[in-house]
């Protein structure tokens, strides 16, 4: 249940920063959206990354843990960070110094998807 | 294969067809040796043996033959619930080597290794050795593409192979073909052929008589079993439109640690147990992680329960045996629902 609201909760926060880039056309309009503190985690759990969005402010770092029994990757889809194969408890970070939006993957389990929001 | 049998081949598949039969059975699926799935060609005609009680002395018959898939022994992995993958495949290995008549060769659909590591195909190469078949037909698994795409794989067990490691020879009148699934996957995205190798395929499988059984076999399954887990191949659609028009075409998966079975016109799909740990049923478990089983039950869960299923009409038996030798083992039912 708790994995449930929080999907929900990110995901709703996600269409909201959606909406208010589309609307204002810049990423710094954020109203309801608090970015993380300077460094964040993202967790790998049952094939997922928690929270699938996570939004932080440039400088920060983010840190992924892989948490489950077999091995996963994190790389972003347009090449700028790449984690070797996390196996279980193996951590990989990356900091990340320009605002955006940044799509990942596992590159092991392709439907595994999460995004990185920098502002 | 002789151009003898070839032609009984090519008659009595000319034969079914001439009787409104799709296909009889071409493919005799036999038997599971342990997690490993014993496959008798039989010329055309349907025999039906259990692995395990002696019969399959008869696949010496002219143009009868028997190869044997294993998959998924992802050497390398050691957490619950099986801290020994390479005695399960060593288990494996030796109902293989307990069968009457030596298959012709082994294929392995994947997932040789856990993690790609040197030494995981290092132990992997050992235990192959003891097998009685010594020709290995392998794809690679996800698993196996770690970090170098593919490189030492291909260097290990790709060689002829093109691209990321797919082939095709003749096998007895039978036409095999290995693919890969699993190279340069694209985010969000399922197992996945890519252009090349489809544009290959179909190369290669063109001018091939349509009474030419087929069988492809790959990783991932070439058929969409669950898309949530990835369980599919996005182009696999393109490559099934190829082999169409043959009359026998048998697709061997591995990749899900379970048996799954599908009959679509003239293709019969199926994919194999693993010889390392069940995963779960889709959809039943959070994840398609590791089914954490009791110990006793492990090589159970590895084995799986008898299966039946229709062709045309016809039967075509599937017979299993797990790798625990217990006279209660032909129930596999609790595996759906195992400890996670």
């Amino acid at each position: 249940m708790k994995r449930n609201s929080v999907w929900v909760a990110s995901f709703t926060a996600s269409i909201a920063i959606a909406i208010i880039m589309l609307v204002a056309g810049s990423p710094s309009v954020t109203a309801n959206d608090q970015p993380s503190a300077a460094n964040a985690a993202v967790n790998i759990d049952n094939f997922v990354f928690g929270p699938q969005t996570i939004t932080v402010p440039v400088g920060a770092t983010v840190t992924w843990t892989n948490k489950d029994d077999i091995p996963h990757t994190s790389v972003s889809t347009d090449g700028l960070f790449k984690s070797k194969v996390l196996d279980t408890d193996e951590k990989f970070s990356y900091t990340f110094t320009k605002a955006g939006t940044y799509a990942y993957y596992c590159t092991i389990h392709p439907k595994m998807t999460g995004k990185v929001v920098v502002q | 294969m002789t151009d003898k049998n070839k032609d009984l081949i090519d008659q009595k598949l000319q034969d079914l067809n001439n009787d409104g039969v799709d296909r009889r059975g071409f493919l005799k699926c036999m038997a599971w040796a342990g997690t490993g799935l014993v496959w008798t060609m039989s010329g055309g005609i349907p025999v039906s043996r259990a692995f395990a009680k002696g019969h399959s002395k008869d696949a010496a018959k002219s143009g009868d033959f028997t190869f044997v898939q294993i998959s998924d022994s992802h050497i390398g992995f050691s957490k619950p619930a099986n801290p020994d993958v390479t005695a399960t495949l060593q288990t494996a290995i030796n109902k293989i080597n307990a069968m009457p008549h030596t298959p012709d060769f082994i294929i392995h659909t994947g997932d040789l290794s856990q993690l790609s590591k040197p030494s995981e195909f290092d132990t992997l190469d050992q235990v192959l050795k003891g097998a009685s078949a010594k020709q290995v037909f392998f794809v690679p698994g996800e698993h196996d593409m770690l970090s170098d795409n593919g490189e030492q794989f291909l260097q290990r067990y790709g060689k002829g192979t093109k691209g990321t490691g797919w082939s095709s020879f003749d096998h007895k009148g039978v036409h095999f073909v290995g693919l890969v699934n699993v190279a340069n996957l694209k985010a969000g995205g399922m197992g996945s052929l890519g252009n090349e190798q489809l544009e290959w395929l179909e190369n290669d499988l063109k001018g091939r008589s349509a009474s030419t059984p087929i069988v492809l076999f790959a990783h991932i399954p070439l058929w969409t079993i669950y898309p949530d887990w990835g369980w599919g191949t996005d182009d696999s659609e393109q490559a099934l439109s190829y082999v169409k028009r043959f009359g026998s075409v048998t697709v061997l998966n591995g990749h899900i640690h379970q048996i799954m079975q599908k009959v679509e016109g003239k293709v019969s799909f199926h994919t194999a147990m693993s010889t390392a740990f069940p995963q779960p049923a889709p959809g039943t478990a959070p994840s398609a992680g590791p089914m954490k089983v009791p110990a006793d039950q492990l090589r159970r869960m590895l084995g799986i329960t008898d299966v039946n299923y229709l062709v045309s009409g016809r039967s075509l038996a599937v017979v299993d045996s797990p790798l625990a030798d217990s006279a209660s083992s032909a129930s596999g039912s609790d595996s759906g629902s195992g400890g996670r």
